[in-house]
């Protein structure tokens, strides 16, 4: 399982990673592995209001369409257009190009999201 | 849950398996359903059915039975050949959509979905008393393979070391292949050329195994899925149930004009809600329950959806009321609260 520890994550699969007040989101290698391939993201709207724990983008595989969770407050500065039309950058590149949107936030408290390890078996249990 | 003959075989090629009627079934292999798709509609793919009905009726009443069990008529097919069928019940409403095969002169196999493998078997036995014929579950003693694609002739020939361009869509025979004797048929689900494979169930992992060595894709029932779809075959329990009336659907062609069970009632029903193409205007899934509007009238509901992975459009299959059932007709679904515009269509959704 793929889980690097240069961010943080949510126990509902998203990935946060902080840089400069920004805070870039994504799901995690695990999270893609278990939904499949990927073939539609609705995203969040650049400008919109978010709070950690609510759901703002959608990824549809397949299978099924899950809620995406925000992990910080804050508001929505960029989105990744790219998912539009290659929605399966998610499922082949989860942590870089699979990127979903990032989050502007003044002081982004990363403090309730769970470290490589913590995350790690989180996912376990769930596998 | 029940595995098929082929669950090691699976459990070998990384397949994710999940839960379907009762039965343990791969649902993709790791290149995923996209891929697996593509193989089917570019190249061949190798699907284990196995968890579907066997069902041998056979005796000098067979096709009279047949006759008034089925909907097709069983009588128009010749020994060697199969068609589209389906059973009702008694309310208007269907047993289970089936494939009926004519194996004999008075021996036919008639292949129902693994879900409703029960309900057709004590439903052929109440019907059969009277008639001059025995039904008999196979099911555990065959497995079932479906070779499915434009190059599934050219491998399957290789392999048996036979021409099979004499066996014409529909048409059955035997041939021997990797030492097993097996039933073939030039049938499938996938709208693709292709073949389904009846072998002994203690030979099937010889068989699938030398399938996919010689380059056949493992497919699993995720792209089985959009793959019928795709090709505007209905999925029993999502667009087609025990309340369907097969009138009311693209399928109604298969209502020969004849005695059978449940006719009445088939036959003196309207039909208010009809079962209809959709392809979303823009990117989206539309899935099974998903309301469908004109303006804010309610006017149906998806039955089946999913993003084609050949044309990367939204299609869906939905019941709606037959005033807005028309080709070119707007309407709109709503997907998570947002009204998605989409427009009726002719399926299939690809080119055949």
């Amino acid at each position: 399982m793929n889980i690097p520890d240069d961010r943080r994550y949510n126990k509902t699969h998203e990935w946060a990673q902080e840089a400069d007040g920004m805070v870039t989101v994504g799901i995690s290698d695990f999270a893609q592995d278990q939904l499949g391939d990927v073939v539609f993201v609705e995203l969040p709207n650049v400008g919109q209001a978010v709070k950690a724990g609510e759901a703002v983008a959608v990824v549809e595989s397949v299978k099924t369409a899950s809620d995406i969770y925000a992990p910080v407050d804050g508001e929505v500065a960029e989105v990744n257009e790219l998912l539009e039309s290659k929605p399966e950058l998610i499922n082949e590149s989860p942590y870089a190009e699979g990127w979903m949107f990032r989050i502007s936030a003044a002081s982004a408290d990363m403090s309730g999201l769970l470290d490589a390890d913590s995350y790690r078996a989180v996912a376990e249990e769930d596998s | 849950m029940k595995r098929t003959p082929l669950h090691d075989a699976h459990v070998e090629l990384g397949a994710r398996l999940v839960e379907f009627s009762g039965w343990e079934m791969p649902l993709q292999y790791p290149t995923g359903i996209n891929e697996e798709h593509l193989a089917v509609r570019h190249g061949v793919g190798l699907f284990d059915v196995s968890h579907m009905g066997e069902v041998v009726v056979s005796g000098p009443g067979a096709v009279e039975f047949l006759r008034y069990v089925a909907l097709n008529d069983a009588a128009k097919l010749r020994v060697g050949r199969a068609h589209y069928s389906m059973l009702a019940n008694d309310r208007g409403g269907l047993i289970d959509d089936v494939y009926l095969y004519r194996i004999g002169d008075e021996e036919y196999l008639l292949v129902c979905n693994a879900g409703s493998r029960e309900d057709v078997v004590s439903h052929l036995r109440r019907l059969a008393t009277g008639y001059d014929c025995t039904v008999i579950d196979r099911s555990d003693e065959w497995a079932l393979l479906a070779l499915q694609g434009p190059g599934s002739a050219v491998l399957l020939e290789r392999l048996a070391k036979t021409d099979l361009t004499e066996l014409r869509k529909n048409g059955l025979r035997e041939l021997e292949l990797f030492g097993a004797t097996v039933r073939i048929a030039r049938t499938g689900y996938t709208g693709e050329d292709g073949f389904e494979i009846f072998v002994p169930a203690a030979s099937a992992e010889e068989v699938w195994r030398g399938l996919v060595r010689a380059g056949a894709t493992p497919c699993g029932l995720g792209a089985r899925d959009t793959l019928r779809l795709e090709a505007g075959y209905a999925l029993f329990g999502s667009d087609l149930s025990a309340t369907t009336n097969p009138l009311c659907t693209p399928f109604k062609w298969v209502v020969k004009d004849k005695e059978f069970f449940g006719r009445e009632k088939i036959w003196g029903a309207s039909c208010p809600r009809v079962l209809v193409g959709l392809k979303l205007n823009q990117r989206g899934v539309a899935r099974h329950g998903y309301r469908l509007f004109q303006g804010q009238q309610q006017i149906g509901e998806i039955s089946s959806g999913t993003i084609s992975p050949v044309t990367r459009e939204g299609i869906a299959m939905g019941w709606i009321d037959r005033r807005f059932a028309t080709p070119g007709q707007a309407v709109s679904v709503e997907i998570r609260g947002q009204k998605v515009p989409a427009t009726i269509v002719e399926m299939p959704f690809i080119e055949g």
